[in-house]
C-alpha cells in the first residue's frame, strides 16, 4: 500500500541503479505526496519544482553515463528552511526574510548538491528555529501527520512531518535545544543530533551559535546514518567545525547491543514524563536488557538545572545573532525618519513574539550588572552539565531517556504559556549544554495513537556507538506504524 | 526570587519597538521565565569555570588569501533601498 | 593654580593582510563602493567568521614590539551595538582576555625618556564607512546616509595606554614612534589620513601634584598627528577654562573639527550604550603556545628605538638620528658610510638636507638613485683634505644623485677642486699684497676689514679655488698677528 516515495533510501538508490524508476519519477512521486499531504500538514514553505526537476534530471543523466554520486545520488530530500540554499527563498520561518533569496550555499547544502541529492524544497519551522512545535511560524503551523489537531514538535516540525507523510524521503533539521529529535519523537520518525561541531554550520541561520547543530530526519536508522554521513566532516568555513576524522557511522547498525553498558538517565525518568512515554521507555530499556545489554541507572544532577541554564544561554547568543537582521542590507524594513527608528519598527514587524521574547530575554541576561547571576552562572552549569555527563561515560557506553516528555500536544495549547512549552525540551538540552550527540528513535504509540520516541546519547564523536544501538532499538521495536493519510488517493501516490 | 526588569531599556538595547501594551506583556513574560531560570543562581559553582564552548579544541584559522567577493548586483539586489552602488538608510541621529 | 593634563590614548591600525581578518574578501579594493563584500562581512543570515592566521601574526608582532606579554589563552568577544555600518551589529573583538597585554612604549622628548605603559592590545575587526549626504555633509544635517561596506572586516587592531602621557607633545611623539614600529614591521603603512591609523585621546586634567584622576573626555576624529597634538591642546584648555570658570567637566565623546579647530560634544558618556560583551561562540579559543610567541619575537625586525641608538653610535646627532630613523634607506646608508670611514657629522647633514630635498623632489627613495656609501666616503675625504668646499660638496653630492658619476670625477669635470698647496697659494698671496700694500699696512697695523679685502682679492686671482682657510691663515701669519 505504498508508493515510491515511501521508500527507504537505500531502497531507492537501489531501484535507480537496476533501472526500476528514475530519479524524475521518484522525484514526481514525491511532489505528488506533497500536494495531497501539504493541504493537511504544511510541511514545507517552498517546494522547488524547477530546481528539484532539474537536479533530478541531471542526476538521472549521470547515473546513465556512469557517474555516480553515492547514497544520495537521485534522493529526494527536503531542508528546514533555516539552511541557506543559493537563490531558493530562505525565510527561518520569518516575516523578516519574506522573498530573501540567499546569494550563497550553506556548507551542508553545497555536501547535498554535490552527493546528487535532489532538493525538494524548504520545510516550515518556529521562527528562526525557536520553539517546541512549529506554531511559531510566521507562515502558519505544520500539523502533525499522525493527529491534524496536534503539534509535529519543533523547531523542525516540518521537516519531522515532510519525512513521516513521504514528501520527501529524508530531511535535514537544526538542533539547539532538542529541534530535531523532539520534533522526530512527535513525528514518529528518526531524528539524530550529531556531535556540535561534526556538520558544519555555515549557512545555518543561526539561532544559539554554541548549540545549533544540523542532523538528519530519516524514516529508519540506516537513512538517517547515510544523510548525516553525506554532510559531516570539516569545514574550512566553520570555525567551530570538527577537524578529526568523521566516526564510522554506519560501520556497527548490524552490532546489536549484546555486552553494550547502557545508563538511564535517573532524572528523565522521573515526574513530569508523562505515564504512557515513561511505560514505553521503560520497556524498550527492559528489552534492550533482554538482547544482552548491561543496564544501570545513572545521575545526572545537574540535569535539573539544565532547562534554566538553556532559557538564558540560547536567548543570550540569539539576541546577538539576530542583531544583524535589521533593514539596512537585506530582509524587511519597515520606514522611519532615522535610522535608529527604522531599525526599531523593522524588527518589531519583522520578528514574532517568541522571536522577540527571546532576544529580550537574553539582551537581558547580558546587560551590566545581570550577566554574572544569570549568562555567567549558567554557563557554570553547562560546565556542570558537562562533567556528570564524562563521568557517566566511564561507566556506561551510552545513555537513554525519553526523547519528550508528552507525546503530541494539541496545537494552541501552550503558545501563550512559554514555560509550559520550554518544558519539551527538557531531555533533550542536556547534550546540546555538553554538546554531545544524541538520537531520537519511534519505539510505539500511546494509546491515542501518537508516537513515543527513545533517545539515546552517546559521548562526544560516539556516533557509532549511537547508531548502533538505535539500530538495535529499531529493531526491537519494529516500529512500522504510517500515519494514516488523507485519502486513498495518496496511498496510492 | 522576582526579577526586576526595565522592560523599555532592554527593548531600546535591543532596537525593538514596543507598545505599551507589549512592554507590559514581555516585561511580566520575562520576569515569569527568569524568575525560574535564577534558579541556576541556587546552584554551588565556586571554583567552576564556565563553559561557553563544547568542543575542547583551539586555533581555528584559515590561511591569508583572498578567495573572492560576491557580484555587486546579486549584494544590492537583497537591499531595501540601494543607490549608486551603496545601501542607503535614513539619517542617523548619533555618531559612533 | 596650576594644572597637568592626563591622557591616554587608543589607537586602531589596519592590517595590510591580504584578505580581512574573517573573510576572503580583499583588504586592498578600490574606490567602487560594495565590491569588496561576501556574505561573512556583509553579515548575511548563516555566514560565520574564521579567524586570517596572518592577521594573528601581526598583532602578535606589535605586542611582542610595545614590549608585552603575549598571552597564552586568549579569547575573541562579540562587543554588541547597533550602527548601521556594523554589518552584525556586533563588532568581533576582544575583551577580557586580550592577545597581548602590558607592554610598554618609551618616548624621548629632547632627550627626556618618558616611559608609556600599554594596557593592552587587541584584535578586531573594521566597520564598513558610512557617508552622511545632505545639506552640510555633517551627520547632524544629513539627509541620509550611504553605506560602503568594502572596508567591513578589515583586520583592526586596538592598542591602549596607561594614562601616562602629560602633555600634547607627548601624544604627539608616542603617536610618531608608534607609527614608525608599525611600519618597521611592515604590518600597515599606517596613514592617519586615509585611516588606517587611527588615534582616539582620553583627556582629563587635575591640579598640578594630584594623583586623582579627573573627568576625562574622548576626543575622536584626528586625521594627523599635528591635529593630534592641536586637539589634545585644545581640549586640555578647554577643560582648565571650564573647570577655573567653576563648571565641571562632563564625560562625553567630543570630535575634533580640523577647520574650526575645536572640539564638539558628540554625546554623553551616561547614554552611552552597554555593549553586552559575550564570548563569541563561532570562534575558538586562541592558543599562543611558548615557541609561536619566541617564534614571533626572534622574527621582529630592528626597531626605531634600536636603530636611533645605532645611528647615535655611529655619530649622528639627536635629530639627524630621528630624520634618519624615518628617511626611507637613509640610516643604512649612514650607518654603512660611517663604518667605512665617512665623517658622520658631514654625512648626517648631506643626508637630511641636499639627499632628502632631491628625494622629496623627485619623489623617489634613496635607495633607487645611483648615492652609494662610497661616494660618501669620498665626499667626505674630498673635504676634509680641503680639496672641496662645504658649497662644492654639495653641488658634487646633488650630481652624483643625478647620476652624473663618482664625487671625484664630477669635481674635476666642473672644476672645483680648491687649491689647498700652501706654497701654490702662498705665490699669490705674496703677488697680492705686493699689489696692495696699502691695505696690507692697514692689516698690520690691526684693521681686521682689510683681512677679507685681501682674501678676496686672492680668491679673485685663483679662481675661486684656493681654500680660503689657508689664505687668511697666511695673510695673518704675514701681518704679524
Ligand atoms: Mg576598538
Ligand atoms: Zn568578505
Amino acid at each position: 500500500m505504498t508508493g515510491l516515495s515511501d521508500l527507504s533510501i537505500e531502497a531507492a538508490g537501489t531501484g535507480l541503479r537496476d533501472g526500476s524508476f528514475t530519479s524524475v519519477e521518484l522525484l514526481a512521486a514525491v511532489v505528488r505526496r506533497a500536494a495531497i499531504t501539504e493541504a493537511h500538514h504544511h510541511a514545507y514553505l517552498t517546494i522547488d519544482r524547477d530546481g528539484a526537476r532539474l537536479a533530478a534530471e541531471r542526476a538521472d543523466g549521470e547515473l546513465a553515463d556512469g557517474t555516480d554520486r553515492g547514497h544520495l545520488h537521485g534522493i529526494p530530500i527536503a531542508l528546514k528552511d533555516n539552511m541557506c540554499t543559493k537563490g531558493l527563498e530562505t525565510t527561518a520561518s520569518s516575516q523578516m526574510l519574506a522573498g530573501y533569496e540567499p546569494p550563497y550555499d550553506g556548507t551542508a547544502v553545497a555536501r547535498l548538491r554535490a552527493a546528487g541529492a535532489v532538493i525538494v524544497g524548504k520545510t516550515n519551522l518556529d521562527e528562526f528555529a525557536m520553539g517546541s512545535s512549529t506554531e511559531n511560524s510566521a507562515y502558519g503551523p505544520t500539523r502533525n501527520p499522525w493527529d491534524t489537531d496536534t503539534v509535529p514538535g519543533g523547531s523542525s516540525g516540518g521537516s519531522a512531518a515532510a519525512v513521516a507523510v513521504g514528501s520527501a524521503l529524508g530531511a535535514y533539521g537544526s538542533d539547539t535545544g532538542g529541534s530535531i529529535r523532539q520534533p522526530a519523537a512527535l513525528s514518529g520518525v528518526v531524528g539524530v543530533k550529531p556531535t556540535y561541531g561534526l556538520v558544519s554550520r555555515y549557512g545555518l541561520i543561526a539561532f544559539a551559535s554554541s548549540l545549533d547543530q544540523i542532523g538528519p530526519i530519516a524514516r529508519s536508522v540506516g537513512d538517517a546514518a547515510v544523510l548525516l554521513e553525506a554532510v559531516a566532516g570539516w569545514d574550512i568555513h566553520d570555525a567551530t567545525s570538527y577537524r578529526g576524522d568523521v566516526p564510522a557511522i554506519s560501520e556497527g547498525l548490524a552490532d546489536g547491543v549484546d555486552g553494550v553498558r547502557i545508563g538511564v538517565v535517573t532524572e528523565l525518568m522521573a515526574e513530569g514524563i508523562h505515564d504512557e512515554v515513561r511505560s514505553g521507555t521503560q520497556e524498550m530499556i527492559e528489552q534492550l536488557s533482554a538482547a544482552g545489554a548491561v543496564v544501570t541507572e545513572v545521575s545526572l544532577p545537574a540535569t535539573e538545572f539544565a532547562l534554566s541554564a538553556y532559557y538564558l544561554i540560547a536567548p543570550a547568543e540569539c539576541s546577538a545573532n539576530l542583531a544583524r537582521f535589521d533593514g539596512v542590507r537585506y530582509g524587511l524594513r519597515v520606514d522611519g525618519d532615522t535610522t535608529e527608528e527604522m531599525m526599531q519598527r523593522s524588527r518589531a514587524a519583522g520578528f514574532g513574539p517568541e522571536v522577540t521574547r527571546r532576544i529580550l530575554l537574553g539582551t537581558y541576561a547580558l546587560s551590566a550588572g545581570y550577566y554574572d547571576a544569570f549568562y555567567g552562572q549558567a554557563q557554570k552549569v553547562r560546565t556542570l552539565m558537562r562533567q556528570d555527563f564524562e563521568a557517566a561515560y566511564k561507566d556506561v557506553d551510552v545513555l537513554v531517556s525519553p526523547t519528550s516528555p508528552t507525546t503530541a500536544f494539541p496545537i494552541g495549547e501552550r503558545t501563550d504559556d512559554p514555560l509550559a512549552m520550554y518544558y519539551a525540551d527538557v531531555c533533550t538540552i542536556p547534550c546540546n549544554l555538553s554538546g554531545d550527540p544524541a538520537m531520537s528513535v519511534p519505539i510505539s504509540l500511546d494509546t491515542a495513537g501518537l508516537p513515543i520516541g527513545f533517545q539515546v546519547m552517546a559521548p562526544a564523536l560516539g556516533e557509532e556507538m549511537m547508531f548502533r544501538v538505535g539500530a538495535a532499538v529499531e529493531r526491537i521495536a519494529d516500529f512500522d506504524a504510517r500515519p494514516a493519510l488523507a485519502s486513498d488517493e495518496v496511498v496510492s501516490a | 526570587m522576582p526579577v526586576e526588569i526595565d522592560i523599555a531599556k532592554v527593548a531600546k538595547l535591543a532596537r525593538i519597538a514596543l507598545t505599551d501594551e507589549e512592554q507590559e506583556t514581555y516585561g511580566r513574560q520575562l520576569a515569569d521565565i527568569l524568575e525560574h531560570a535564577a534558579r541556576v543562581q541556587a546552584l554551588a559553582t565556586d571554583g567552576v569555570k564556565p563553559t561557553s564552548h563544547p568542543l575542547t579544541m583551539v586555533n581555528a584559522f584559515r590561511p591569508d588569501e583572498v578567495t573572492g567577493s560576491l557580484p555587486r548586483d546579486e549584494v544590492l539586489a537583497m537591499a531595501p533601498d540601494a543607490v549608486d552602488g551603496y545601501f542607503r538608510v535614513p539619517k542617523i541621529l548619533d555618531e559612533q | 593654580m596650576t594644572w597637568e593634563a592626563v591622557i591616554g590614548l587608543e589607537t586602531h591600525v589596519e592590517l595590510q593582510t591580504a584578505s580581512k581578518m574573517f573573510c576572503g574578501c580583499p583588504v586592498d579594493f578600490g574606490d567602487e563602493p560594495n565590491t569588496a563584500v561576501c556574505p561573512v562581512c556583509l553579515g548575511l543570515p548563516g555566514a560565520l567568521p574564521v579567524p586570517n592566521e596572518q592577521a594573528i601574526e601581526g598583532i602578535l608582532s606589535i605586542g611582542a614590539a610595545l614590549n608585552c606579554t603575549l598571552t597564552e589563552s586568549s579569547l575573541f568577544y562579540r562587543k554588541n551595538y547597533f550602527y548601521p555600518d556594523l554589518p552584525k551589529n556586533y563588532q568581533i573583538s576582544q575583551y577580557t582576555f586580550p592577545l597581548c597585554l602590558g607592554g610598554h612604549l618609551d618616548v624621548d622628548i629632547d632627550g627626556t625618556v618618558t616611559r608609556i605603559g600599554i594596557t593592552r592590545v587587541h584584535m578586531e575587526e573594521d566597520t564598513g564607512k558610512s557617508t552622511h549626504v545632505g545639506r552640510s555633509g555633517r551627520i547632524q544635517s544629513a539627509d541620509h546616509t550611504l553605506l560602503d561596506f568594502n572596508r567591513s572586516g578589515v583586520p583592526l587592531v586596538e592598542i591602549v595606554t596607561e594614562p601616562d602621557i602629560r602633555s600634547a607633545d607627548e601624544a604627539r611623539v608616542y603617536g610618531t614612534e608608534l607609527q614608525r614600529i608599525v611600519r618597521a614591521l611592515g604590518v600597515s603603512d599606517a596613514r592617519l589620513e586615509e585611516g588606517s591609523m587611527r588615534f582616539d585621546s582620553n583627556v582629563s586634567i587635575r591640579p598640578s601634584g594630584s594623583t586623582e584622576l579627573g573627568t576625562r573626555t574622548e576626543v575622536k576624529n584626528v586625521n594627523s598627528l599635528r591635529s593630534l597634538h592641536r586637539a589634545i591642546t585644545f581640549e586640555i584648555e578647554r577643560q582648565i577654562e571650564v573647570v577655573e570658570s567653576g563648571g565641571t567637566v562632563d564625560q562625553e565623546t567630543r570630535h575634533w573639527n580640523e577647520d574650526l579647530g575645536t572640539t564638539t560634544s558628540m554625546r554623553n558618556k551616561e547614554e552611552s550604550e552597554d555593549y553586552r560583551y559575550f564570548q563569541e561562540p563561532d570562534l575558538l579559543p586562541l592558543h599562543i603556545d611558548v615557541s609561536w610567541q619566541e617564534r614571533v619575537r626572534a622574527a621582529l625586525p630592528v626597531l626605531p628605538a634600536e636603530l636611533r641608538n645605532r645611528y647615535r653610535q655611529a655619530g649622528a646627532d639627536a635629530r639627524t638620528a630621528e630624520i634618519l630613523v624615518d628617511g626611507e634607506g637613509l640610516g643604512p646608508l649612514f650607518e654603512e658610510a660611517a663604518v667605512l670611514g665617512a665623517d658622520p657629522r658631514a654625512v648626517g647633514i648631506w643626508l637630511t638636507g641636499e639627499v632628502i630635498s632631491f628625494t622629496r623632489t623627485a619623489e623617489t627613495a634613496v635607495t633607487t638613485t645611483p648615492l652609494t656609501a662610497a661616494h660618501l666616503v669620498e665626499l667626505s675625504e674630498m673635504t676634509a683634505d680641503g680639496r672641496l668646499s662645504a658649497t662644492a660638496a654639495k653641488e658634487v653630492l646633488t650630481a652624483v644623485l643625478e647620476g652624473e658619476g663618482a664625487p671625484g670625477e664630477i669635481a674635476d669635470a666642473r672644476d672645483l677642486i680648491q687649491v689647498s698647496d700652501v706654497g701654490a697659494i702662498e705665490t699669490e698671496v705674496d703677488a697680492v699684497i705686493a699689489e696692495h700694500l696699502d691695505a696690507f699696512e692697514k692689516l698690520r697695523a690691526g684693521d681686521p676689514k682689510t683681512l677679507g679685502f685681501l682674501t678676496g682679492q686672492v680668491m679673485r686671482a685663483t679662481g675661486g679655488k684656493a681654500d680660503p682657510r689657508v689664505v687668511q691663515e697666511l695673510l695673518r701669519r704675514k701681518a704679524g698677528g
